[in-house]
């Protein structure tokens, strides 16, 4: 007690007595604890309660484990003075009493815990001990049930094994016994035709009798059930062959087999030809369609009867395959699809023989109606067997027989243009045989254009049935992308309109060697309607074609414009030919005239030649004709009374100009220099130059061609005095009546100026005729 | 020597007939004759000095007509034969005759005399190809490769080999052969062959081809229907020994090989009227020549059926500076047969058009108002030809 008494003296240390009463009351409270810890155990250094700098050993620590009062009193006298030493006794005694306070509320607070502790301990010990009786019972009664149970077993071990081996026993015996009655009831099930019943015993017995085959009874039974199976397997096939019974029937017999170990492979081998057989048999029914003796039925009841006969049993067969032998993986695919694509290329290659004699017939709808039962038919089996490609062969041919078909209404097409040519000529020939006015060339025209375009019409309607929603094929790429735009607008439109510009051009070559091959009314037809087709009629059908077929091809077709170049361009070579036969009609008669006369000993002129009026009239006739078709096109500006009288007064001051240097001696030179000096002047005159869509035009180049023959043919002779003036009669005569055809009378003038120009230079003695006397015998001729 | 430009020669009266001098090698010669019913008839030989650009005529009288065709002789110089037209009163009848030029004028006159000073010399007449049996002579056409002894004349529808002896003084009917068949007949042209050692003369009538030969003087072979109208020239090819080049009415130029007349090999249509004449080089056989009364001249080059079908390899960068490119520039492989160029130069029909016998890249056409122009080859053509 004189430690605690003399602890709180100095008690706190440094750290602690600055602190405030409460601060006190803590520490102190905390000093109790730490004491209480202290008494469990539990390390007060942990707690840090204590100021980190004091040695737990110092025996001067009042709260220290090892104080030692002596030391700390020693202490205190030693150091302190008598006023401390007081302060540290009464400190002391205060630090005493509150101790002692302390401890006494802790007693009183405690004290009831204490007591119900100690009776709870009391209790445990009483408890504790009767368990531990019960338990020592326990004990010994398990030993006890040990015991017996291990008796027991011992006892009926014996038995227990005796009952198993009983057991198993058993289940062999009836093992056994379904072995040894498997023959009988494997022989009854054969006879009652209750194979799959049979199939399945032997499937039971099988692996057995496989396994024990060594002993000789067991082998007995397996001979057995072998022959009987044999037997049995003989009997399924004999079903399977007689085939009579039907596809499922065939189906399930192979089935059996199979399970009968049957070896697959030559099971399905089996199979399959069994099937060829059947659909050879439709195909050959088919193939009696399409003789040739009896009268084919319609190509749509003959996709029928070969969609439901051949294409359905092809059908069966390769869904009962795939199920049968689906086993088989691969190989047995491809054995499938290897059989498809042969029965189905033969299948088609019919379907094809039937197809190819519809095409020279003209009904689109049955075709187009048969062909799409006959696509929508392959579907199933197409989607059945991917690999056989099928579908895609079906397509293919659907593809094929359009083309053929765009190439059919081509031909028709041809055709029809050029029966409508054939039309022309006899139409153009006609007339003239019965001498009056047949129908006019307008009106021609108008029938060829009108009968064309519908034939064009007709046949896009035709065509167009291949694209139609309904149609099971439509939506095919081909036919939404290259039919429409390849096919259609391509091969049969702008191939019609460019094979009607050839042959409207093979007209011009060929045959205008000869000269009149080729009716010249005809060129000129044909002529206006490549110009019709130019300017309204291509463009027209090509935008009913676009309307029609919705073309969502990219690939680049003929544009408009350039079909409209080359039918222009075959308008005007045809046109152009046409100015060249009329001019060649005109020089010949003009040549024959020039050259088959004798001009020096030629008499006076009493008359306009014949051959002049001739000329005249024709080509007169030549620009009624072009006028039915062509317009009057632009003259070069005149006064539109350009009366005969004052042209013929131009004309003769003209010549009297031209030929004044004939009379002087000092000729040859003047002459060429008038005129070369005239030429200059004058353009120089392009003979067979392209002609303008007109008439004027087409008069111009017909009537510069002829006038050119003459002139070159009036260089080659020589004329009398009489002569030459005849030559001046003829060529008045022509201008009379020439000039109004042209675009430009002046041309006339000129040509008919060195065409009697000419004849004075070739003209020994050139004494030209009085220029009224001239008048007076053109105006009398 | 920007020289291209063409050199034009007038003459004073209608002209239809040119031929080159063909015994000539060096000198650049044409002889024209000329056409007046009323003046004296002259032959102008033009001389083409193409170093200086000159030219120089010489002027001889050919008083006996108007002359439609004229040829020379191929070995001598001086011989020269013409058709003319006789001036009569009531008939015209067509002549030939073989003349010989005079002497000092033949060995080309270096020293030529100013043409207005010079006196007008005459033809010596070496003998007539008598043909008052056998009507108007169309053209006579020399052997070419012989010795100048050998002629062949046109006269309407007979076809006359002479044999000229003693030095041309003499011309003996040798052979004949004529035309059988309805109508009238009438040769237009002729040509002697150079290749088979001139046994073969092409003729043209109305619009047939014959071949003959002149041993037998029976037709080889017959083109019927050549042209659409009249053919009016022919010309064999000097190197291809089977091709022959045929021009006519219906403004075509034909070229055909003869021992398959059912097609021609090739056709020409450049020409907007009739084609008088049709030319070979004689060197370069590409090079073609034609004359047509459309006043124009082309010059074509027909690469694909000549001796030398792929010309020469040469790069054309080789002459690209040389001068500017003609239209043929871009002849790259394969070669093409084009229009080298169209000559203007005249403003009447042109009748005539002929090669220079001494230089192969000049050439000489003659028109009916008597301008005779002498041109060139394009000279970058030239190059590519012979490089």
């Amino acid at each position: 007690m004189a430690a605690a008494a003399a602890g709180p003296g100095t008690g706190s240390g440094p750290g602690d007595s600055p602190e405030g009463p409460e601060a006190e009351a803590q520490e102190r409270r905390r000093k109790a604890h730490g004491m209480l810890k202290l008494y469990y155990g539990l390390s007060e250094g942990e707690t840090a309660g204590r100021p980190p700098g004091s040695d737990p050993l110092d025996p001067t620590d009042l709260n220290g484990a090892h104080f030692d009062p002596e030391v700390y009193l020693d202490k205190l006298r030693r150091e302190c003075p008598l006023a401390q030493l007081m302060d540290s006794e009464t400190d002391m005694v205060r630090q005493i009493r509150a101790l002692d306070s302390d401890m006494q509320t802790l007693v009183y607070e405690n004290y009831n815990k204490f007591i119900s502790a100690t009776d709870t301990i009391r209790k445990m010990k009483n408890d504790f001990r009767k368990m531990e009786d019960e338990m020592d019972r326990l004990a010994t009664n398990m030993a006890v049930i040990t015991d017996f149970s291990a008796r027991i077993s011992a006892t009926l071990q014996d038995r227990h094994e005796r009952i198993t081996k009983l057991a198993g026993v058993h289940a062999l015996l009836r093992k056994l016994q379904f072995l040894f009655e498997l023959p009988s009831r494997l022989t009854r099930c054969v006879e009652l035709g209750a194979y799959g019943q049979a199939v399945r015993y032997q499937g039971r017995a099988r692996a057995v009798l496989q396994q024990y085959q060594h002993l000789p009874s067991f082998r007995a039974i397996q001979d057995d059930c072998q022959v009987i199976t044999a037997r049995l397997a003989q009997q399924l096939r004999q079903r399977f062959r007689e085939g009579g019974s039907g596809a499922p029937e065939q189906a399930e017999c192979v089935e059996l087999l199979l399970a009968l170990g049957e070896p697959a492979e030559e099971l399905c081998d089996e199979f399959l030809a069994h099937a060829r057989g059947r659909l050879e048999a439709e195909l050959r029914s088919l193939e009696a369609e399409l003789g040739p003796s009896p009268p084919a039925p319609d190509v749509l009841e003959f996709t029928d009867l070969g969609g439901s006969g051949f294409v359905g049993g092809l059908c069966q067969v390769a869904s009962a395959y795939q199920e049968l032998f689906a086993a088989q993986g691969p190989a047995g695919a491809e054995k499938l699809a290897a059989f498809a694509r042969e029965l189905g290329g033969r299948y088609f290659a019919l379907v094809e023989r039937r197809l190819a004699q519809e095409q020279g017939s003209g009904d689109n709808s049955l075709l187009v109606r048969a062909l799409d039962r006959f696509h929508r038919r392959l579907r199933a089996p197409g989607a059945l067997l991917a690999a056989a490609g099928l579908a895609e062969a079906a397509t293919e041919i659907v593809e094929r027989v359009a083309r053929e078909r765009l190439g059919h209404h081509l031909q028709g097409l041809r055709a029809a243009f050029l029966g409508c040519l054939t039309d022309v000529r006899q139409a153009l020939a006609a007339p003239r045989l019965a001498g009056k006015e047949g129908p006019g060339l307008a009106e021609l025209l108008a029938n060829v254009a009108s009968s064309i375009l519908s034939h064009i019409k007709a046949s896009l309607a035709a065509v167009h049935l291949f694209t139609a929603k309904e149609v099971s094929f439509s939506n095919k790429p081909y036919f939404r992308g290259e039919f429409c735009s390849q096919g259609v607008r391509e091969g049969l439109i702008v191939g019609f309109i460019r094979s009607m510009c050839q042959t409207a051009q093979s007209f011009c070559d060929s045959p205008g060697e000869k000269g009149g091959a080729t009716p010249p009314a005809l060129l000129l037809l044909l002529s206006r309607l490549c110009l019709d087709y130019e300017t309204a009629t291509i463009s027209y059908i090509l935008t009913l074609t676009d309307e029609q077929f919705l073309v969502q091809d990219q690939s680049p077709v003929t544009p408009v414009s350039t079909l409209c170049a080359e039918a222009r361009e075959t308008a005007r070579r045809l046109l152009t030919h046409y100015v060249k036969v009329q001019g060649l009609v005109i020089s010949q008669m003009l040549r024959k005239s020039v050259e088959t006369r004798d001009w020096l000993s030629t008499l006076e002129p009493r008359n306009v030649r014949a051959v002049m009026k001739r000329v005249v009239e024709d080509t007169t006739a030549i620009d009624v004709q072009v006028g039915l078709l062509y317009e009057e096109g632009v003259r070069k500006a005149q006064s539109s009374d350009s009366s005969k009288r004052t042209f013929s007064v131009y004309s003769s001051s003209r010549q009297q100009g031209r030929y004044a240097p004939s009379y002087t001696p000092s000729a040859p030179m003047d002459t060429n220099l008038l005129s070369n000096i005239q030429k200059l002047f004058s353009e120089r005159i392009d003979v067979f130059s392209p002609v303008e869509f007109n008439k004027v035009s087409v008069l111009t180049g017909i009537i510069k061609i002829s006038l050119k023959t003459l002139l070159e043919c009036v260089r080659l002779r020589t004329f009398g005095r009489f002569g030459l003036q005849q030559v001046q009669v003829d060529c008045h005569f022509l201008q009379l009546y020439l000039w109004r055809f042209v675009a430009d009378e002046e041309l006339v003038h000129l040509l008919l100026d060195e065409v009697v120009a000419s004849a004075a230079l070739r003209c020994p003695d050139p004494v030209p005729m009085e220029p009224s006397v001239v008048e007076v015998i053109c105006e009398r001729g | 020597m920007e020289d291209d430009a063409p050199v034009i020669y007038g003459l004073e009266f209608q002209a239809r007939a040119l031929t080159p001098q063909t015994a000539e090698t060096d000198a650049i010669r044409f002889l024209v004759g000329t056409q007046s019913l009323k003046y004296d008839n002259q032959i102008h030989i033009v001389d083409f000095d193409d170093e200086n650009n000159i030219i120089n005529k010489n002027v001889l009288l050919h008083q006996v007509g108007e002359i439609w065709h004229i040829s020379t002789s191929p070995a001598d110089k001086g011989v020269l034969a013409t058709c003319y037209n006789k001036p009569s009163d009531s008939k015209v009848l067509t002549c030939a005759a073989v003349w010989r030029m005079p002497k000092e004028l033949e060995p080309g006159g270096h020293e030529s005399p100013d043409d207005s000073a010079s006196p007008a010399h005459t033809l010596e007449l070496l003998c007539h190809l008598d043909n008052t049996a056998h009507g108007s002579m169309a053209c006579v056409t020399w052997e070419p490769t012989g010795d100048g002894k050998k002629v062949i004349s046109l006269a309407d529808n007979h076809i006359l080999l002479w044999d000229l002896q003693e030095s041309s003084s003499q011309a003996v009917l040798a052979s004949s052969a004529s035309l059988e068949g309805k109508g009238q007949l009438k040769f237009t042209s002729g040509r002697w062959s150079p290749h088979h050692t001139g046994t073969q003369v092409a003729t043209a009538n109305d619009t047939t081809i014959r071949g003959w030969d002149t041993r037998s003087m029976s037709q080889i072979y017959c083109i019927e229907n050549a042209h659409g109208q009249l053919v009016r020239d022919l010309d064999f090819n000097p190197n291809k020994q089977y091709y022959l080049a045929s021009c006519g009415d219906d403004c075509k130029v034909k070229f055909w090989d003869t021992r398959n007349v059912t097609e021609p090999v090739k056709t020409l249509e450049q020409h907007s009227h009739w084609v008088w004449n049709v030319r070979y080089n004689h060197s370069h056989d590409q090079l073609v020549l034609t004359g047509s009364s459309d006043s124009r001249v082309i010059l074509s080059n027909m690469v694909s059926i000549s001796s030398e079908p792929f010309g020469h390899l040469v790069d054309d960068d080789d002459l690209s500076d040389q001068e500017e490119r003609r239209p043929e520039g871009k002849s790259q492989e394969p070669p093409q047969d084009s229009v080298i160029a169209t000559y203007e130069e005249h403003e009447d029909s042109v009748y005539a058009v002929d090669w220079s016998s001494a230089d192969p890249w000049l050439f000489a056409s003659l028109s009916y108002d008597g301008r005779l122009v002498i041109n060139r080859v394009p000279r970058a053509l030239k190059y590519h030809i012979l490089l």
